[in-house]
């Protein structure tokens, strides 16, 4: 019992792009069966924004003035959709975290690490589904919005352009998310994180108020992060067709997170997986 | 088990571990592990709970990284070529890897595409696999509403997708009923009938002995013995005849009668058995029995004891292993003998 022997079959394709791309797929199909066969999955994009738009609408849309930012009508809605669909995004991109964490409670993801398959396609299916998710979610708040008054006069173009910022925001924190649900020991505690962070960052932000009735320093604050800079770039190309000046680092913003945590979630998984 | 062809002395190591070790913090996990597996042979890796079985074969499938030593399958080593060795692995872990959401077919599909086989490919393979394990009428549900022993079966299934030559099986039968673990032993058998190396764990030393060409006994994150299932037997001495009295007054006379057929007697006066070594020679059972007849001793039970893998744990652990596992298997046994006959 001497020589090592090598192969006795064929090697494997090595991971190539194409192989990266159909593993991909396989992973966004087995989330859209996960979707199909437990359909309150989607509840956090379907139901909430939809109380969330009409909420903030009628309680609070008599009592915030949004001085002159309130589109064609002047009415809030004009104003409240943008922050409602970024908050809706935010919540959402983090949200992949929980459900990366229900995964890896699960014996599914074993698996997955004894196959020749691309293993960052178990993260890219994830996020990209979840990009789906986000645009269900914006279709849905779309339609209930207008329904209520929402009057995009930003036109196709300025619409397309708002729906791209949001999905980027949104792939951007859904690899936030990853990071986070690769780090935490279960789903709960991610999801009692996301609370914490992510609703006080929407609250000091433009989505729902006009930053200039806040208190000076919480003003200050409120203008310069991202979630204000986001809403104001979809504000902008939803209601007056153009990018205003949020759109270049509310882009950059996007991108500097995605080039942050797309290695971190990809190493911080890796090392979860092999322990 | 023993197949014809197998075991030549040049074939070829495919799974090949030195030195493993694994610490889990204060856990001790694996103490210097080294084991062996030419091509087309089977090892059953045995031992009780916590041994550091399944670290071993998370080791060796790329699931885990070593704290020290190394290891190949298939000639990779599995720390810095595991997409070379995940290509050629089947690997059904302890506990069933398995999408709960995903039907049977769905699940057995999707491996073989993560496999890379072409979609049809992976549909045909999947069809005959559900076939070949007898799953077809469960086929089209989620695995949620699977019993235990069907999603071993599938979970076993899974890892066959790609006709793997090499397959881990970590307890392949753990939690089967007696049918369900004939059943798995069957599939096993005829899995590694077309030359599969095989390398599977188990708390069961009757499986160790039916299903392996080899056995290597692990304890606390050791081996600490090996060879075929008649070398650990030999280890522990021979064989011994076996004398149950009918009345427990006669095992005095009993004794002196055994101690003329063969030396130094053991008596167990609970069991109102003696018991003596023999070296073999096929008459002397009915010799015995005769003498003790002779002598007016009333036999309930006689017979020649073979030493079972349990007499080996108990001589080299120092311990019984689980008398729950101990029940288990004997019920297996027997059920083994009825369907034989
Ligand atoms: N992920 C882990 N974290 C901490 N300790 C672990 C981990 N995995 C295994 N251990 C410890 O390592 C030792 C060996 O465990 P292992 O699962 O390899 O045993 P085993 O032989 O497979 O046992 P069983 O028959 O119960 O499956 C045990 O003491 C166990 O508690
Ligand atoms: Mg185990």
């Amino acid at each position: 019992m001497s020589a090592v022997t090598a192969a006795t079959r064929p090697a494997p394709t090595d991971a190539t792009a194409m192989t990266w791309l159909a593993d991909t797929w396989q992973m966004i199909w087995r989330n859209l069966l996960h979707i199909r066969r437990t359909p309150e999955l989607l509840l956090d994009v379907t139901l909430s924004p939809i109380m969330f738009v009409l909420l903030f609408n009628f309680v609070f849309g008599g009592a915030i003035s949004v001085r002159g930012q309130g589109g064609s009508s002047g009415e809030y809605i004009n104003f409240l959709m943008a922050g409602i669909f970024v908050q809706t995004i935010a919540f959402a991109g983090i949200y992949t975290g929980v459900l990366l964490a229900n995964d890896l409670k699960s014996g599914m993801i074993d698996r997955f690490r004894s196959l020749p398959m691309a293993q960052s396609s178990v993260l890219t299916g994830r996020t990209l589904t979840d990009v789906l998710r986000a645009t269900l979610a914006i279709a849905i708040m779309w339609i209930v919005g207008m329904l209520v008054g929402f009057r995009p006069s930003g036109g196709v173009v300025g619409s397309a352009a708002a729906i791209g910022v949001m999905l980027l925001f949104g792939f951007a924190l859904s690899w936030v998310g990853v990071a986070m649900g690769a780090l935490v020991r279960t789903p709960e505690a991610l999801q009692g994180i996301i609370f914490a962070a992510v609703f006080p960052l929407t609250f000091v932000s433009s989505a729902f108020v006009p930053t200039q009735s806040m208190p000076g320093w919480l003003a200050w604050f409120a203008d310069r992060q991202p979630m204000t800079l986001v809403t104001n770039t979809v504000r902008s190309f939803t209601l007056q067709g153009d990018p205003g000046p949020t759109a270049i680092p509310a882009i950059l913003w996007s991108l500097g997170v995605l080039a942050v945590c797309f290695p971190l979630g990809l190493w911080l998984y890796g090392r979860r997986t092999t322990q | 088990m023993t197949r014809p062809g197998s075991g030549s002395p040049t074939d070829p190591i495919m799974i090949q571990a030195r030195g493993l070790e694994k610490h889990f913090g204060e856990t001790h996990a694996l103490r210097g592990i080294d084991l062996e597996v030419p091509e087309g042979r089977i090892l059953a890796v045995l031992g009780p709970n916590g041994a550091g079985k399944t670290t071993a074969v998370r080791i060796l499938t790329t699931l885990t990284h070593a704290d020290a030593g190394e290891a190949n399958v298939a000639g990779f080593d599995v720390r810095h070529h595991p997409a070379e060795v995940r290509a050629r692995i089947g690997v059904t872990g302890q506990f069933a890897a398995l999408d709960e959401l995903l039907t049977g077919r769905e699940n057995l599909e999707m491996i073989g595409r993560l496999y890379h086989l072409p979609a049809a490919d992976a549909r045909r393979r999947a069809g005959e696999l559900l076939a070949r394990f007898d799953m077809e009428e469960a086929a089209n549900r989620t695995v949620k509403t699977y019993s235990g022993g069907m999603r071993r079966r599938l979970d076993l299934a899974g890892s066959l997708v790609a006709e793997p030559p090499i397959l881990f099986l970590d307890e392949p039968t753990t939690g089967l009923d007696p049918r369900g673990r004939l059943g798995m032993w069957q599939l096993i058998s005829e899995l590694v009938a077309d030359g599969t190396t095989l390398l599977l764990t188990t708390q069961y030393l009757e499986e160790a002995d039916r299903l392996a060409d080899e056995i290597a006994v692990m304890d606390h994150g050791k081996v600490i013995a090996r060879g075929t299932a008649n070398e650990l037997k030999a280890r522990i001495g021979g064989e011994r005849l076996v004398i149950t009295v009918a009345r427990p007054e006669q095992l005095q006379t009993a004794t002196g009668v055994l101690s003329r057929i063969a030396g130094d007697p053991q008596l167990d006066e609970p069991a109102r058995q003696v018991s003596v070594a023999v070296a073999g020679g096929d008459g002397i059972l009915t010799r015995a029995v005769r003498d003790l007849d002779a002598a007016g001793v009333a036999v309930d039970d006689a017979g020649v004891h073979r030493p079972t893998l349990d007499d080996v744990f108990l001589v080299l652990t120092g311990q019984h292993p689980d008398a729950e596992i101990q029940a288990e298997a004997d019920a297996v046994a027997r059920e083994r003998e009825q369907v034989r006959a």
